[in-house]
């Protein structure tokens, strides 16, 4: 899909919309599992010796919990953060769909179906910045 | 055990766990987290976390597929995810105050229900009476039936919604997709066609597991240990079952599995009320 036809007005209002929805879908898939993958390596290299302890409840690593610490982590090149990026490409792929989705309803003038996609995406960045898991 | 020999056995049983529930429907999760907490005594808050992201991974890659055959109702997904969502999120709140051993109990009620609902008769006929609200939120269309479009109209919006809202706390306190109550709100109340309502469904279940991951995200309940396992597992697992899916009598599969899941849900269920997880 070219980035051109994106700003096509004819594209927006045929089904192709859906279709390109469904391959952005896709492709956060791929690129999360490409992420995982590498990532999964370097954990296995500087921790694959070690011991599992995940019978007890201590939670991640705290560095993993948010996006600016395994942007860092990532930038280390650490192994577990590497892996939770790909967790953070996968749950940003149905919330971009969202996205995408309110620009489809808008080209179709279906201001209802604007307003309502907007409110779920409201409660998805709701969820994201209310400090709820805190 | 070594972290190597623990997450090679946990890829291949993610592996299983996702071809397993691209066979019958009900994703990864169902039996993930049985797998996890029973077989590998891995805490439950763990399982919980890395389910909801191994749901979302298998929403995301068949759903693209479904769309492209024009089944799915975007409206009618997009109109209950508000509900989805939002319970989503409660439901991930109500997780930091609920014990595991009723986590675990509740879980393998569910599960008996997912089990029952596999092997029950599918509404497949196209209804043509709506109700009032159903027109007014543009909720009925048409689907492709052996090359034709077939319309139908859609009823029980507000019971739908109200049930709907009831599989996203489900979903966010359990980690599952909750695939099965999706079906029942869509099927029994809201009289859409199985097709539809089935393939609609996966298309929800991703965005409602996002919304309470986040949360889980943040309170450290999605471990890149369990994670990169179990992603790359049920994804795999879940593509090869689609190609086998052609091939297979899915009738045999779908009581053998109904069997298999019963049988982990009672175990669930008795080791919650025993307090061993």
């Amino acid at each position: 899909m070219q980035m051109k036809s994106l700003f096509n007005k004819s594209f927006w209002q045929e089904r192709d919309v859906e279709m390109f929805i469904g391959q952005q879908l896709r492709w956060g898939v791929f690129t999360s599992s490409i992420i995982a993958l590498i990532g999964g390596i370097i954990y296995l290299v500087s921790h694959g010796g070690g011991t599992p302890a995940y019978h007890e409840f201590k939670g991640a690593p705290e560095y993993v919990r948010h996006l600016p610490g395994i942007l860092e982590g990532v930038a280390r090149l650490d192994g577990m953060a590497i892996i939770q990026l790909a967790v953070v490409v996968l749950l940003a792929t149905p919330i971009t769909r969202i996205a995408f989705s309110v620009l489809a309803f808008a080209m179709e003038k279906d201001r209802l179906y604007v307003f309502i996609t907007l409110i779920v995406l409201g409660v998805i960045i709701f969820s994201i910045f209310s400090g709820l898991g805190g | 055990m070594s972290i190597l020999v623990f997450t090679l056995i946990l890829l291949a049983g993610a592996f299983m766990a996702g071809m397993l529930g691209s066979l019958t429907g009900l994703g990864g999760g169902v039996v993930l987290i049985p797998l996890l907490t029973l077989v590998f005594h891995v805490d439950i808050r763990y399982a919980v976390g890395a389910s909801l992201v191994a749901s979302i991974a298998n929403s995301s890659g068949a759903a693209a597929a479904y769309i492209k055959e024009g089944i799915t109702n975007v409206r009618i997904g997009m109109f209950l995810e508000i509900a989805t969502t939002t319970g989503a999120i409660v439901g991930a709140l109500l997780a930091v105050y609920t014990p595991t051993h009723i986590v675990a109990i509740l879980f393998g009620i569910v599960l008996l229900f997912s089990a029952v609902m596999t092997l029950r008769k599918k509404h497949e006929h196209a209804e043509t009476e709506g109700s009032r609200l159903a027109g007014i939120m543009r909720l009925n269309s048409s689907y492709p039936v052996d090359g034709k479009q077939v319309d139908y109209k859609v009823r029980g919006v507000g019971g739908g919604y109200a049930l709907m809202t009831v599989a996203g706390i489900v979903s966010g306190l359990l980690g599952i997709g909750s695939g099965a109550l999706k079906v029942l709100a869509m099927d029994n109340i809201m009289r859409i066609p199985f097709k539809v309502s089935t393939t609609t469904s996966n298309f929800m279940i991703g965005v409602t597991a996002a919304a309470s991951a986040v949360v889980y995200l943040q309170r450290g309940y999605i471990d890149p240990g369990i994670a990169f396992p179990v992603v790359l597992g049920v994804l795999a697992g879940a593509f090869s079952g689609s190609k086998l899916l052609v091939r297979m009598n899915t009738r045999k599969l779908r009581i053998l599995f109904c069997i298999v899941i019963g049988s982990l849900a009672l175990e669930m269920i008795y080791n919650g009320l025993t307090g061993k997880l």
